[in-house]
């Protein structure tokens, strides 16, 4: 049961419908044999590096996931239930170009949206999870990803289900201007109801996570973890240093340098982030049962 | 002073000085030009009209960004019979470009929060063009408490470009400050009134910005992005920012059309600036109205509300629009 629990066995599931191969396709690289790490160069075997979630095993480089992907090695072995499935963007502005934008990111990606949400089990710890998709227009928020966010937080107020938002986003949706500020909003005032319902909600942010989404939800959990190297901001470093016209500390945005400003609880390898998820589900739903009793 | 006028605004410039050439002769010479000059101000009055009512995004940002834009602190000075400025975050520091305090209007007492830009060069540097670091935000929402605790209405005057893009800002968590607020104010038990004075520049604006009221002056715009940055990310051309201010649609009157506003405030003829007095007193008139509107209803009819205003912000399909369906019903099949 413990070894259930904590074991490091979840790479193993298989790819389970036709959207998920097109997503590796696209944006996996298993169409080749290797991959060159972005930051230290190494050539890594792609059998190694998907044996290693997309973390570069000489340098710890940690690659962008696609939704699916993070769900595969987060989740419990089919546990996963995606809900708000048929939630579809329009073009409220008839903004250039969006719909053009919009129809080659869903042929890209498989996916509807920036953001696909549902329920499963962590290490057999019910949760309603919710994960961004980088590679889905830059992960950019919404009507849609706001909306999904707004039901996957109803649902774990509903449920009393912890939340867990992956979180990776270039900042807002540009194309649906206003509406797109607005979700900031409307996720934060979500978020103020879950906590005063008491649900537990763990914030992961992930590389890149920037702008309104970093300025609204992600920001505003009760635990905030990041991966390794993961850029997070509320401008981004190029903005800034046009704006200041200076070079900018070393690591700056990056998880690390959260971490030390005390913006993050923890940074976490994503080889070990499911295993800090389950411990702390674990040590979580030990505190909720006393204090019921 | 002439670096002040707005390029649309050449021609009556042009006409008021003929004007002032008409009378001064007629003083002279003691000739009865009075016909011609009242023909004059009717056609400058008829062009005025004209040119503002067909100004586009670009022109309505400038006057948003008019040097001599009214400040927080100039309506401040015009609408409070009695108000005292309240510094600080009590964390790091003291923001000067959020302004925060409390005041009378009318015998009503009110928390006022508002970026705050400067009028010269000099004051701008200091309230770093109302760009507000966390701890403005942090100040702002100490004075909201602050409002909570004492049961007064908060009165929130957004005019900022942005929240400032900096290296301390970043370290203090511009981000986590923002966010912070808008949970906030989300459920903040006091009617909270917000009027877009100037620029809205994205989150820097809404940091300060949720509310039950959301207004804005007629020559304002409020946006998700600067347009300069929209067209520099979108279409790697920051040239095409014209193009893109129309795009997102970021004036008053199409952001009411698409309910994400609640009320346009008009402004005096040519913008506020040219009559902050009179702006002044129309603002004034419209809290009023809004707090006694807003004081009607309970607090927990007021919270619900003000969070169904905001569950209910997105436009999105059930069906899908966009995509062809046989596209999806292939996948879906096999």
């Amino acid at each position: 049961m413990l070894k259930d629990l904590f074991g490091k066995n979840y790479v193993t599931v298989k790819t389970r419908d036709k959207k998920e191969k097109q997503v590796k396709k696209d944006v996996m690289p298993d169409n080749r044999l290797w991959t060159k790490c972005k930051s230290c160069n190494e050539i890594i075997f792609n059998k190694k590096l998907t044996e290693n979630l997309m973390v570069c095993p000489k340098c710890d480089y940690h690659f962008r996931l696609p939704a699916g992907e993070r769900i595969k090695i987060t989740l419990d072995e089919g546990s996963f239930k995606e809900f708000a499935t048929n939630i579809y963007s329009v073009d409220p502005l008839q903004f250039p170009d969006y719909q053009e934008k919009l129809h080659k990111a869903r042929e890209k990606t498989g996916l509807n949206e920036a953001i696909v949400t549902g329920e499963g089990t962590v290490g057999g710890f019910p949760v309603i999870v919710g994960v961004m998709d980088f590679y889905f227009m830059g992960g950019s928020m919404g009507s849609v990803v706001g909306e999904k966010i707004f039901l996957a937080i109803e649902r774990s107020i509903e449920s009393k289900k912890p939340l867990l938002l992956f979180s990776t986003a270039g900042g807002a949706r540009m194309q649906e201007g206003m509406f797109s500020l607005m979700q900031m909003a409307k996720t934060s005032a979500a978020v103020k109801r879950l906590h005063q319902q008491g649900v537990l909600f763990i914030s992961i942010m992930t590389d890149p996570t920037s702008g309104g989404v970093t300025a609204s939800f992600a920001s505003l959990a009760d635990l905030i973890l990041a991966e390794k190297g993961a850029l997070i901001a509320f401008a981004g470093p190029r903005v800034i240093k046009q704006t200041i016209s200076a070079d900018l500390p070393k690591f700056f945005q990056r998880a690390e340098f959260l971490l030390e400003h005390g913006m993050l609880d923890r940074v976490v390898n994503r080889r070990h982030l499911r295993d800090e998820l389950v411990k702390i589900l674990s040590i979580h739903q030990t505190g909720v049962k006393s204090n019921v009793k | 002073m002439l670096n002040n006028i707005l390029d649309f605004e050449r021609p009556l410039l042009e006409l008021a000085g003929k004007i002032k050439e008409l009378q001064s002769f007629m003083d002279e010479k003691g000739i009865d030009l009075s016909e011609e000059i009242n023909r004059l101000k009717e056609r400058t009055e008829n062009l005025q009209k004209e040119i503002y009512a067909g100004l586009n995004t670009k022109q309505v940002m400038q006057i948003a960004r008019h040097q001599n834009r009214p400040t927080a602190e100039d309506y401040v000075q015009h609408i409070f019979d009695d108000f005292i400025e309240l510094h600080g975050d009590r964390r790091f520091g003291d923001d000067p470009a959020i302004l925060g305090g409390i005041g009378l209007i009318d015998h009503t007492a009110v928390t006022f929060l508002g970026h705050n830009k400067g009028k010269s060069t000099k004051e701008n540097l200091k309230r770093n063009f109302g760009m507000a670091h966390p701890e403005g935000y942090r100040k702002a929402l100490r004075l909201m408490k602050q409002a909570e605790k004492f049961n007064r209405p908060v009165v929130s005057f957004v005019n900022t470009p942005g929240a400032y893009p900096g290296i301390g800002a970043e370290e203090r968590g511009q981000a986590e400050a923002i966010a912070l607020n808008l949970m906030e104010m989300s459920d903040l038990r006091v009617p909270i009134i917000v009027i877009v004075t100037g620029e809205g520049g994205s989150g820097g604006a809404l940091g300060i910005g949720l509310g039950d009221k959301i207004m804005m002056l007629e020559y304002c715009y409020y946006s998700v992005s600067s347009p300069e940055a929209c067209a520099a990310i979108l279409w790697k051309n920051s040239e095409k920012s014209s193009e893109a201010a129309e795009a997102l649609k970021i004036t008053a009157a199409p952001l009411q059309e698409l309910g994400l506003i609640d009320q346009i405030i008009k402004e005096p003829a040519g913008g506020a600036h040219k009559d902050p007095a009179e702006m002044a007193r129309t603002i004034k008139a419209v809290i009023l109205s809004s707090i006694k509107d807003l004081s009607q209803c309970s607090t927990a009819e007021l919270l619900e509300r003000r969070y169904q205003k905001y569950r209910n912000i997105g436009r999105f399909s059930y069906d899908d629009q966009l995509i062809k369906p046989q596209d999806i019903l292939k996948e879906e099949v096999d």
